[in-house]
């Protein structure tokens, strides 16, 4: 791999400003995933930035919710308290994805840019837009299983690998991030974008932007959370499909519901449609299915992908069925 | 003197594995791990740099980039490697690497970094810029291009064709067909260790540490390649990592390492091959196809097999497994047609793989068994049961001791197979639809001819006994051990143990189930010609050596293991997801030495099997003509998480010195046999989707 210089930075203003001043710079987390696109040849910053010693690692009760330190290690927001009784979807995600020595290593804001699987990504032989644009998909036609089905572009189809943002979205995460302009504040949601033209772009962050801690707000549905996965092998492999889901029943009536899927696009999907079509209803297994299958009306899947409606639909029934059970 | 059965105390003991403290305090060396202490200073580490294209020429390396990088030495391409002499009877195209400028596949190597670093190598590699001209090529079986032939004969040196009795006739007046196709995606080895080596060049000798199952044949191979005489050679392999069979035979890797060296006359040069690179240059299992079809009476009697076989091969380097031989050996029935055809492709070159042709032709053979089970509404193991040779089918021969019945009828039992419904999809357990499924396996006894030991008597009532077998991970190490002790009369502390050295007397290959059986047979004809020689208290520093020619008790047998696999599978309602919840193995496979070893052979066996069945499927990319699944996250293997709750691998009291002279047969291979056809048969059962292709996946079941 190429020589680089390593950089600790010791105030999140000083990293921004490192960065920011650096088209070759690069922010640093646990390094679970940028040291494998160094070593492949991927990307290859000249300055290395390593935000994970920062005093970032803390997770702050501030009484309406959590403020999670962008530094926080997978494994102890995992095991946080608050986290497994007001947040479960979020300790179960952070549990069902990688191993238990990469989530030791892995943060918080490095889960969250984490870079897509693709195989043609990974593989600089290929020819792949994320990695060098205009060089063309080498996934439309080639190796589908794990392509987008949703908000996909002609450029990419990739999907967004984290089990984490999957379940920060169905959270309504907000996310704080430092610029050279000052600090500001970005749902989840609007973090990742989809690909569109430029799908080199993941998110909506500038260069030199430092993510530096994720907030979540504590409400009656985030207590009654989870994160389903389907995946290929029981453990250590990424989502075919997933989905986080937090429901609040009044009654028999849904007074909140939260939809978002893992494995279907390049960004975490908020299933808004099918949350409409649930509140205020009743919930059983055919009304989730029908809410998924019109969330799903705008699929478009290949011949490798196409089982993920199904999938999708069923692992969503499967969540808010047990969901129900459990509150009711 | 030729061996004859010994009396057996040490063998068929629990016996610790002799290397497992080395192994688990770090101790232990593998191939690029020997450092000063050993004479292995200031090495240059090599790295391989792969053709972008699946067929052209090497137009340029342009090494200019590479060279200017702080601390790269040097670049060795086609037109600065050595010139090889020899590259093997035909010219072998896999090993005969920088040579000239043709491609032949994607990923094959056509230059080597030599640098001061790991870093440094791999930065080189990356800055090496190879222009091509690219040309067409074809590396789908399905392409138009792809031209079917039949090979001269296929691995392992069986008929392509063979067919016995009127095979139309039967079919023609059977009540019940089946007919299906059925297929193995491409799978790769993957041991733990990638493929390694450590070489040196002093002008003279070749030394190399490598990572291999047979240091003999790599050196045997390499020699006339490199102009030297065999004894120019020396090649190590104190502890490996791993094979299933793709260290089997030398691949182009160890070709570079040796090139690599030659280039750096002096200096020691290690060369660690990526994961990535390990799903080009390491030899893989073909994809293949079966299409079996079975005609029988209407209580399933079988009346005719036909098996045909398809599978691509690297057009540099034939290599077809025997996929449609397991139809010549596994039932009765008068008439069978079995056939072998290939494409060659321009793809990289396919090799051994644990159990190559029993496996792939297991799965497709007992799958189309059970489907017959439900043609005649009969239970799969009285299907089996009904179609019992009494003599080997292939030859006539009479079985060494065919114990399948007893495996089907003692894994029944234990399993709880009885009162199984005939009937698909009537269990569930909550969120699960649970089914059984059960295969037949089997394996031949490859006994080698050609192994030497040789012993030395020492002082205190110690033997050196030395033989160079390579143990890569199985315990070869310690079961040697408690053979040459028995065949001395010996305790096994008595003896001092050496392999995996070419200094030592040439041994086979740890491969095909065959290296316990007949290394330790040639432990035992030189233990008994010492003792002929010397006595049994002989002055220290005697030795005999002796090499093995035959094991005549095999004669006019037919030789092999047999076994029964039983599964529980599980598949989700909701997601389709595949978990194996229970999977049992029983089998017979003569004595064994060592129960903890040889249990942990047949588990790990099952597990392959399992992860075949459910997991594993290199994805290669027609159009680029590389395998695109290419790492360990997106190349699955079972993790700790898929393995049964209930895994278990049992076998028969028993002893068959018709095979070796201690009695045992191998069992490197069998545990992977029928495995997956189980599994499958049990998804089946569970949901009455029957999947036919492996891997067997969630979107079968949605
Ligand atoms: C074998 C394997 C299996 C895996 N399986 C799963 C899985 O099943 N599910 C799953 O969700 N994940 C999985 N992962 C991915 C894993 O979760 C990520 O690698 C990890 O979360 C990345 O975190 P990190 O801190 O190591 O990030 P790094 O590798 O350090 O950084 C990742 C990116 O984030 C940027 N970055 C880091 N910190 C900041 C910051 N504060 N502000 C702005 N930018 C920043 C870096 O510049 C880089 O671009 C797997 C990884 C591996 C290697
Ligand atoms: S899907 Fe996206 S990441 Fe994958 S090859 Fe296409 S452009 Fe590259």
């Amino acid at each position: 791999m190429k020589e680089l210089t390593y950089v600790r930075a010791t105030s999140a203003a000083e990293a921004v400003e490192a960065v920011t001043d650096d088209p070759r710079a690069q922010y640093l987390g646990g390094g679970t995933n940028l040291t494998d696109h160094l070593k492949l040849g991927i990307t290859t910053p000249e300055v290395l930035v390593d935000v994970s010693r920062l005093p970032l690692d803390t997770v702050e009760d501030t009484g309406t919710g959590l403020r999670i330190g962008a530094a926080v290690r997978n494994s102890d927001l995992a095991a946080h308290p608050v986290v497994r009784s007001d947040f479960p979807a979020l300790s179960r995600a952070l549990l069902a994805g990688a191993s238990g020595q990469i989530r030791n290593q892995a943060t918080t804001a490095g889960n969250l840019l984490q870079r897509t699987r693709c195989v043609y990504f990974q593989d600089p032989t290929t020819p792949c837009n994320k990695r060098e644009p205009g060089s063309g998909c080498s996934a439309i036609e080639g190796y589908g299983r794990y392509n987008a089905v949703l908000g996909a572009s002609e450029a990419c189809v990739a999907v967004h690998p984290s089990d984490m943002a999957v379940a920060m979205s169905a959270l309504d995460a907000q996310v704080v991030v430092l610029g050279a302009e000052g600090e500001r504040r970005i749902p989840l949601e609007d973090l990742h974008r989809l690909p569109g033209h430029h799908p080199e772009r993941d998110t909506t962050l500038a260069h030199g932007e430092l993510i530096t801690a994720v907030e979540l707000s504590r409400s009656g549905a985030a207590r009654t959370s989870t994160y389903e996965k389907a995946r290929d092998r029981a453990s250590y492999a990424f989502a075919l499909v997933s989905v986080a889901a937090a429901l609040e029943l009044d009654g028999d009536r849904v007074a909140d519901v939260r939809i978002a899927w893992g494995g279907a696009a390049h960004k975490p999907w908020r299933a808004r449609t099918a949350e409409d079509l649930l509140r205020d209803g009743p919930l059983d297994e055919q009304r989730v299915r029908d809410a998924a299958a019109e969330e799903l009306r705008a699929a478009a899947t290949g011949p490798d992908s196409d089982y993920k409606v199904a999938m999708l639909t069923g692992i969503t029934a499967r969540a808010l069925v047990r969901l129900s059970e459990a509150t009711s | 003197m030729i061996a004859r059965p010994i009396e057996t105390r040490a063998v068929g003991a629990h016996h610790d594995r002799v290397d497992g403290p080395l192994k688990v305090t770090g101790h232990a060396r593998y191939a690029v791990e020997h450092g000063p202490d050993e004479g292995v200073s200031e090495h240059l580490t090599a790295w391989l740099v792969g053709a972008p294209v699946a067929k052209g020429r090497v137009l340029r390396v342009d090494a200019t980039q590479a060279l200017a990088t702080a601390g790269v030495v040097s670049v060795v391409d086609h037109e600065s490697a050595r010139r090889l002499d020899d590259t093997g009877e035909q010219g072998d195209g896999e090993l005969a690497i920088l040579q000239d400028d043709r491609i032949h596949y994607r990923g094959q190597i056509v230059a080597i970094v030599l640098a001061e670093s790991a870093e440094a190598a791999r930065e080189g590699a990356r800055l090496v810029h190879v222009q091509v001209e690219a040309g067409d090529h074809v590396a789908d079986l399905d392409s138009e291009e792809a031209e079917l032939y039949a090979p001269e004969e296929v691995n392992a040196g069986h008929e392509t064709d063979w067919s016995d009795g009127d095979v139309d006739a039967a079919r023609a007046g059977a009540t019940v067909v089946v007919e299906g196709d059925y297929s193995i995606p491409y799978e790769h080895n993957n041991p733990l260790e990638p493929h390694a080596a450590t070489a040196h060049w002093d002008g003279e000798v070749l030394t190399m540490w490598d990572s291999t199952q047979a240091v003999h044949a790599v050196a045997s191979t390499l020699a006339p390649m490199l102009g030297l005489e065999v004894e120019q050679v020396r090649v190590r392999a104190p502890y490996v990592g791993g094979g299933f069979g793709s260290k089997g035979l030398p691949h182009s890797p160890e070709v570079a390492a040796a090139l690599a060296a030659m280039a750096v006359p002096g200096r020691w040069v290690r060369l660690a091959v990526t994961r990535q690179q390990m799903f080009a240059m390491t030899g893989y299992r073909s994809q293949s196809r079966s299409r079996i079809r079975l005609a029988a009476e209407p209580d399933g009697r079988l009346l005719a097999i036909e098996h045909d076989a398809v599978a691509p091969s690297a057009a540099v380097k034939e290599f077809v497994e025997q996929t449609a031989t397991i139809s010549r050996m596994m039932y009765a029935a008068p008439a069978r047609r079995t056939t072998h055809r290939a494409a060659a492709l321009d793809i990289n070159v396919s090799s051994w793989m644990r159990a190559p042709g029993e496996m792939p032709g297991t799965f497709a053979t007992e799958v189309a068994m059970d489907e017959l089970a439900v043609a005649c509404d009969v239970d799969p193991i009285d299907l089996r049961l009904r179609n019992e040779p009494a003599t080997d089918p292939e030859t006539g021969n009479p079985w060494n001791d065919r114990r399948l019945v007893e495996c089907l009828e003692q894994g029944a039992e234990r399993f709880g197979w009885s009162g199984r419904s005939p009937e698909p999809r009537t269990t569930t357990d909550g969120d699960w639809l649970v089914g059984t499924g059960v295969a037949a396996a089997t394996y031949p006894t490859l006994w080698m001819p050609g192994n030497g030991a040789r012993i030395e008597s020492r002082t205190g009532g110690r033997y050196a006994v030395g033989i160079g077998a390579v143990d890569i991970g199985t315990g070869a190490r310690t079961v040697l051990q408690q053979i040459a002790a028995d065949a001395l009369d010996v305790p096994v502390s008595a003896i001092d143990l050496a392999i995996g050295d070419t200094s030592l007397p040439a041994a086979t290959v740890a491969g095909g189930s065959s290296g316990t059986g007949s290394w330790g047979t040639a432990i035992v004809q030189t233990a008994q010609q010492f003792r002929a020689d010397h006595g049994p208290e002989p002055a220290p520093g005697l030795h005999t050596q002796t090499t093995t020619e035959s094991y005549p008790d095999m004669a006019g047998h037919a030789l092999h293991s047999f076994g029964a696999v039983f599964a529980e599978v599980r598949v989700d309602r909701w997601t389709g997801e595949v978990r194996v919840s229970r999977l049992h193995g029983t089998y017979s496979v003569g004595r064994i030495v060592n129960p903890m070893t040889a249990r942990s052979q047949l588990l790990g066996g099952l597990l392959m099997g399992l992860s075949a069945a459910l997991h594993e499927e290199g994805v290669r990319d027609p159009r680029f003509g590389h395998v695109v699944t290419q790492d360990l996250a997106t190349y699955h293997v079972a993790a700790h998480a898929d393995v049964p709750p209930d895994l278990d691998a049992r076998w028969l009291e028993e002893s068959d010195t018709l095979s070796t002279p201690f009695g045992g047969r191998g069992i490197g291979e069998i545990a992977i046999v029928g495995t997956a056809a189980a599994i499958a048969n049990a998804a089946w059962h569970a949901t009455g989707v029957r999947v036919r292709d492996l891997p067997v996946t969630a979107d079968a079941f949605l």
